[in-house]
């Protein structure tokens, strides 16, 4: 019996960027499996590299910033290195992406049936014939996904340009943007952060709807781990540009392994029990320049050892779960 | 677009037109000097001819009268006779206008033609040599006062290299049958390439001055608003849709990046009516401008003030449909 290929397969990925402050090392070892038709979230604060981490997967790191090592293979084929033609090909194809605020993302000068219309014209071979049918044939898959994403009254709405949208609407706009060709994975930049709450969930329940339907993959980058716990089979939790622990959602949320994703539930205000005072964690995410080589959570570590101070890795503690931590049931409360 | 809101933005120009008249008026009756001294120079003349003569011109009523005449008459394109020419002011205007015309559009054209691609190539290259080169081009381009710059190339071109004609409009050897008084399309018309080719090099050197500092401004100004879209969200989500370089270029990042090209190309086209006076006098170039520059030299009011409203109307309506342009490319914007 042979195992399920993963569809993207990140390992040990670097990518820094040159700033006149010093060398960043934005993304430092991040190393992530992805399987077909699975949804991954990756949780971490602002600046913890989730999303320099899956711009390199799309890409999209320009100068001054690069990939300085490691590798990622989308099924199987390697994309560090790969030209910019054949990356094209590949973007909006089968990798997609939305990001996180829709007013910026989408072109404020263009329609949004444009908008659309342009991917679908770029990758899909299916549309094809003179100019005026290949618009036509755009032009219907454009109302298809408009109500796939379920905008009321597609064949008007087409017509209309971002700002005549709610910011509900636009978000799912963007994502029928994304999933206008079908891809096999989507990766959505923090999909709900711009959005309030009750848009929040539909969004992300049309996100699960697509990517069950479709069979597709997601990669939902997000700092809400309450977003995690109910949509992904399993989550990466990232600090200062490292995954530090990652496995199976339930699993990792019932019983976080690493002081900093134990710390991170803690900070989560409960419903249940309002009296209890949240905690956060005490100091700082340190700065991205110069770092030292042993553990990134160090000096806000409860349960920090002199061995601390030395290189950690990711080790295997079982379940499918690996931890970035030399005592990995730490504190577990 | 709506066409009721652009009847009632027309609607506003109407005020902003009066005071126009108001400032022409008066900023002519103000200046120092008498026409009807000028007239007569040194020529013998008793008090009652000069009466005469100042009741003829209605120079003796009081300006407000002479101002309330004055708009009433213009209403109605009747600007009175032109002191010197002695022949009606609208006739002298509509003689000289087609050279202004066709000097200004070519130099526009051009200044647009060169300017955006620039802007935008130097945008892309940014930091290369390139952009470095344009970058201090466009600074000549800005600094060089026309009078000089055009001094300059006429010694070059048109006295040392002597590959161009040192002023006129065309060789008096050509000529063609006027359809629409611009000599490059009428040759084009009437099938006279040698015609066509002999306007070409009288227009290109007082073309190339006037529309210099504009191309050079529209360059800087391209280039800035390009570098400012290129860093925004869309650009990036459009480059992860996986379009081409060229596409996302020109359809994504310069619709946007041309709005603020827009606001200052109307701008720049006013003050390259006023660069047409020094253009035309270093040039010799028989258009408005030098009609105005030597109207006011002997106190020709009537047509001074019929010439400076028609550059104010003219920019009016230039921002008018710059606003227009707007609602175009920024769909963002209504009128």
């Amino acid at each position: 019996m042979t195992e399920a290929q993963p569809i993207l397969s990140i390992s040990n990925l670097q990518t820094r960027f040159a700033t006149r402050y010093g060398l960043v090392t934005a993304v430092d070892g991040v190393s992530l499996d992805v399987m077909p038709g699975e949804c991954v979230g990756v949780v971490g604060e602002s600046g913890s590299g989730k999303s320099v981490t899956f711009a390199s997967v799309m890409g999209l790191i320009k100068p001054p910033g690069w990939i300085d090592g490691g590798s990622i293979k989308f099924e199987g084929q390697e994309l560090v290195g790969m030209s910019e033609r054949s990356y094209r090909s590949l973007r909006g194809k089968y990798i997609a992406m939305t990001m996180q605020d829709a007013l910026t993302a989408l072109n404020p000068a263009l329609t949004v049936g444009f908008q659309i219309m342009e991917v679908l014209l770029a990758h899909d071979s299916q549309i094809s014939g003179s100019a005026r049918n290949r618009i036509r044939e755009a032009r219907a898959r454009v109302i298809e996904m408009m109500m796939l994403v379920r905008i009321p009254s597609p064949e008007t709405r087409l017509n209309d340009y971002p700002h005549q949208f709610s910011g509900g609407m636009r978000q799912r706009m963007m994502i029928a943007i994304a999933l206008a060709c079908r891809p096999k994975l989507l990766i959505a930049d923090e999909p709900t952060t711009a959005l309030d709450v009750t848009i929040q969930a539909q969004v992300l329940e049309l996100i699960t709807d697509i990517r069950q339907t479709l069979g597709m993959s997601v990669i939902l980058i997000t700092h809400d781990l309450g977003v995690v716990a109910e949509y992904c089979d399993r989550v990466a939790v990232m600090y200062a540009g490292q995954v530090i622990e990652s496995g199976p959602t339930k699993s990792v949320i019932g019983q976080p392994s690493h002081p900093y994703t134990q710390g991170l539930l803690r900070s989560i205000p409960n419903l249940a029990n309002l009296d209890k005072r949240i905690r956060p964690i005490e100091g700082q995410v340190p700065e991205l320049i110069d770092l030292t080589p042993g553990c990134r959570f160090i000096g806000r570590c409860d349960v920090r050892e002199v061995a601390c101070t030395q290189r950690v890795e990711m080790r295997n503690i079982g379940q499918g779960r690996t931890v970035r931590c030399i005592q990995p049931k730490g504190n577990v409360q | 677009m709506n066409f009721g809101k652009l009847i009632e933005r027309l609607a506003q120009l109407i005020p902003v037109l009066l005071g126009v008249m108001v400032i022409v008026f008066f900023m002519m009756a103000l200046t120092p000097g008498d026409p009807v001294d000028i007239m007569i120079g040194e020529q013998p003349i008793s008090a009652e001819q000069e009466a005469n003569l100042r009741h003829d011109m209605g120079l003796d009523l009081p300006p407000v009268e002479r101002f309330i005449k004055f708009l009433g008459n213009a209403v109605t394109g009747n600007f009175g006779l032109s002191f010197f020419h002695r022949r009606p002011v609208i006739d002298v205007i509509a003689e000289r206008l087609p050279a202004t015309i066709e000097l200004s559009l070519v130099s526009i054209i051009l200044a647009i033609l060169t300017s955006i691609p620039l802007g935008v190539l130097a945008a892309v290259k940014k930091n290369t040599i390139f952009d470095r080169v344009s970058t201090v081009g466009s600074l000549f381009g800005v600094s060089l006062p026309g009078f000089w710059f055009g001094i300059l190339l006429l010694m070059l071109f048109a006295v040392h290299l002597r590959i161009l004609p040192v002023s006129g409009r065309i060789g008096y050897a050509y000529e063609v049958d006027a359809v629409t008084h611009l000599l490059l399309i009428d040759s084009l018309i009437a099938g006279r390439l040698d015609t066509f080719a002999n306007a070409l090099s009288h227009l290109f050197l007082p073309a190339l001055t006037l529309g210099l500092p504009m191309a050079a401004i529209l360059m800087r100004v391209t280039r800035t608003s390009m570098l400012e879209v290129m860093s925004q969200d869309y650009i990036i989500f459009a480059e992860a849709k996986g379009i081409s370089r060229t596409r996302i270029l020109i359809r994504h990042a310069l619709k946007n990046a041309l709005i603020p090209t827009v606001t200052v190309a109307a701008l720049e086209t006013g003050s390259l009516l006023g660069g047409n006076m020094i253009v035309e006098t270093v040039f010799g170039w028989p258009g408005l401008g030098r009609l105005v520059v030597e109207s006011i030299f002997v106190h020709n009011y009537p047509l001074v003030q019929a010439a400076v409203l028609f550059y104010a109307v003219t920019y009016v309506f230039l921002n008018f449909f710059a606003d227009i342009l707007y609602t175009v490319l920024n769909p963002r914007v209504k009128l």
